[in-house]
């Protein structure tokens, strides 16, 4: 597949407005803006693109909800809160083609009627904040950006608002609340931010790569992107693979691609040619697969069919030196740290189930601490407001089935055998 | 100021870019976070002065201005060492050797998670994932990111770092 998203990144300088409209940033808003917003909005639905965020919602109808509301002033949040473990795919586009994201944005606004957009990034990420900013800056001086885009009669105003750590922003009513001033803890849905969103009124929340997508949907139209990926997942996907292989990164490839191809065409295999224990297909929120699971493909319906999750693209691979208890006990002191202490179980379980983790690679494991985990997972699935309880457990309940030998091991050893915690390192 | 809290005041510079904060948001709460940034430039610490600050600035209630501040990991409260450094421990980073790292950490500059260095320079903090999985391990110096880090490669950053 030749690259979409990632065609210019190379290009050096496409951070300033010159250099980037000499290389086609915002080519396509003459045509997108000349369009009525309604089939613009039709043609992001007849696309097929899906929410390049973790959840896979199809875009178009996220949109439609949000067009269909009479509230106004409708807004456009772009969730450049990339911190789900394992994802570092928005940062390259952030900070090497930030005037796609903001043609994406004022496209995007368009066809949802949406005059202001908000552009919210990780704290962390303070060069790209930088980046961005200056971006918005330029799109203003030439006219991209504000009262009459081109001449088009078309508005759009762009902020970028800068979080300052926390995880949960990442989700989107906690993003809302975040933006409005407050602690990041997610809202109960309904209400649905596409109708009660951003300071009460309808809003869309997209990630930064589904919008990216949009300038080349609107110049290349929606079955040249279906030409692309599965019936059920079109178009191209930003892979980040980290973790056990050789050559770690990101990767633009077909929506579909199998597991396999990924590892070992792309990323070289692994290093030393040792055997993989286990895969995120998706950042930690996503259950671990084994080395039975090599074939899956990677979209939204078959990682799910595999028992896990598509979610954002971030694949961690681990090899057979590495340790199925420390990685999982590394992710639930994540999910501890990054519960927003909202909901009970949330809050308590990964606290919970931390402890548990840590007695048991510590040596202080008991037999019945399998029996416990698993009941500790199973009292916080689908009993808190948000996604995140759901994602913590994903990876206990997943290593307890496939790997149940190694903590069994461990309890039995008192204790964690593996090499490169002894080493203190894991790179020999 | 209430309560014996040293009062702090913005500079005009500092003030004239809250104005301009404030005219991109519908509410003034929404400024709050931008508004903490920009103190924690101006004044280093958010102290509880600041924070007070910030509050009757934007006009919020001091616990929500106390709620955001202690909600978010970016946000100081107490005094570091002249330049702090976030080493990311979660898992990409962990099995590239952050581990390592802390060793390394201990032993040449007396430096511990949580901990500052004898002469003030450093502190370090255990970061969770700085999105810099593809090149870990990686840490942020300030607001610098450093990646592909090695105990060499530490050493040859933190010389820049006075």
């Amino acid at each position: 597949m030749e690259p979409v998203l990632l065609k210019r990144i190379d290009i050096p300088g496409m951070a300033e407005i010159e250099t980037a409209v000499a290389n086609g940033a915002y080519a396509n808003l003459g045509k997108g803006l000349g369009m009525k917003p309604a089939d613009l909005l039709e043609l992001v639905k007849a696309s097929g693109l899906r929410g390049r965020g973790g959840a896979g919602f199809p875009t178009g109808a996220k949109w439609g909800f949000a067009a269909g509301d009479p509230k106004t002033p409708r807004y456009l949040v772009c969730n450049a809160d990339e911190s789900e473990p394992g994802t570092f795919k928005d940062r390259p586009i952030l900070e090497r083609d930030p005037h796609l994201l903001l043609e994406a944005m004022i496209l995007s606004g368009h066809a949802i009627g949406a005059e202001y957009g908000y552009i919210y990034i990780r704290g962390e990420y303070a060069d790209a904040y930088r980046i961005l900013a200056k971006a918005v800056e330029q799109a203003y001086e030439k006219g991209f950006l504000g009262n009459d885009i081109q001449g088009s009669g078309t508005r759009f105003e762009c902020v970028v608002h800068r979080g300052a750590g926390a995880y949960i922003c990442g989700e989107e009513t906690a993003l809302l609340e975040s933006i409005e001033g407050r602690r990041g803890q997610p809202r109960n849905k309904p209400p649905f931010p596409a109708n009660v969103g951003l300071f009460g009124k309808p809003t869309v929340i997209n990630n930064v790569e589904t919008l990216a997508n949009v300038p080349f949907i609107v110049e290349r139209g929606a079955e040249w992107f279906k030409s692309m990926g599965t019936e059920k997942a079109a178009g191209p996907k930003l892979f980040c693979v980290s973790g056990r292989v050789n050559k770690p990164g990101v990767y633009e490839l077909a929506m579909g691609t199998p597991l396999r191809t990924l590892i070992k065409d792309v990323c070289g295999g692994v290093p030393g040619a040792k055997r993989i224990k286990a895969v995120i297909p998706g950042g930690v929120s996503a259950a671990f697969l084994g080395p039975e699971d090599l074939d899956v493909k990677l979209d939204f319906e078959s990682v799910a069919a595999a028992g896990s999750m598509f979610g954002s693209g971030g694949v961690i691979v681990l090899d057979e030196d590495d340790c199925i208890v420390s990685a999982t006990l590394n992710i639930m002191r994540f999910f501890k740290h990054e519960s927003c202490g909202k909901c009970t179980p949330c809050r308590e379980g990964t606290y919970w189930l931390y402890n548990a983790l840590h007695r048991i690679e510590e040596g202080g494991g008991r037999p019945e601490d399998l029996a416990l985990l698993l009941d500790i997972a199973d009292n916080i699935s689908g009993k808190s407001c948000c996604p995140l309880a759901d994602g913590a457990i994903s990876c206990v309940v997943s290593s307890v089935k496939k790997f149940r030998a190694e903590y069994e091991r461990h309890i039995r050893e008192g204790g964690c055998s593996f090499a490169a915690r002894e080493a203190g390192a894991a790179k020999a | 100021m209430e309560g014996g809290v040293k009062a702090v005041e913005f500079s005009e510079t500092a003030k004239r870019e809250i104005e301009k904060i404030l005219s991109r948001y519908p509410t003034k709460g929404a400024a709050l976070l931008p508004v903490l940034h920009l103190a924690q430039e101006e004044f280093g610490v958010l102290t509880e002065g600041v924070r007070a600050r910030v509050a009757q600035v934007l006009d919020l209630p001091p616990a929500q201005v106390e709620g955001v501040v202690s909600f978010y990991t970016l946000f100081k409260t107490q005094p570091t060492g002249r330049h702090v450094i976030w080493l990311c421990q979660t898992l990409s980073c962990d099995l590239a050797g952050t581990r390592s790292l802390l060793g390394h950490l201990d032993r040449r500059y007396s430096l511990k998670p949580g901990g500052t260095t004898a002469d003030g320079r450093f502190t370090l903090v255990m970061a969770e994932c700085l999105g810099g999985c593809g090149t870990g391990p990686a840490m942020m110096v300030n607001w610098d990111y450093h990646d592909r880090l090695t105990p060499e490669r530490v050493d040859e950053v933190l010389e820049k770092y006075r």
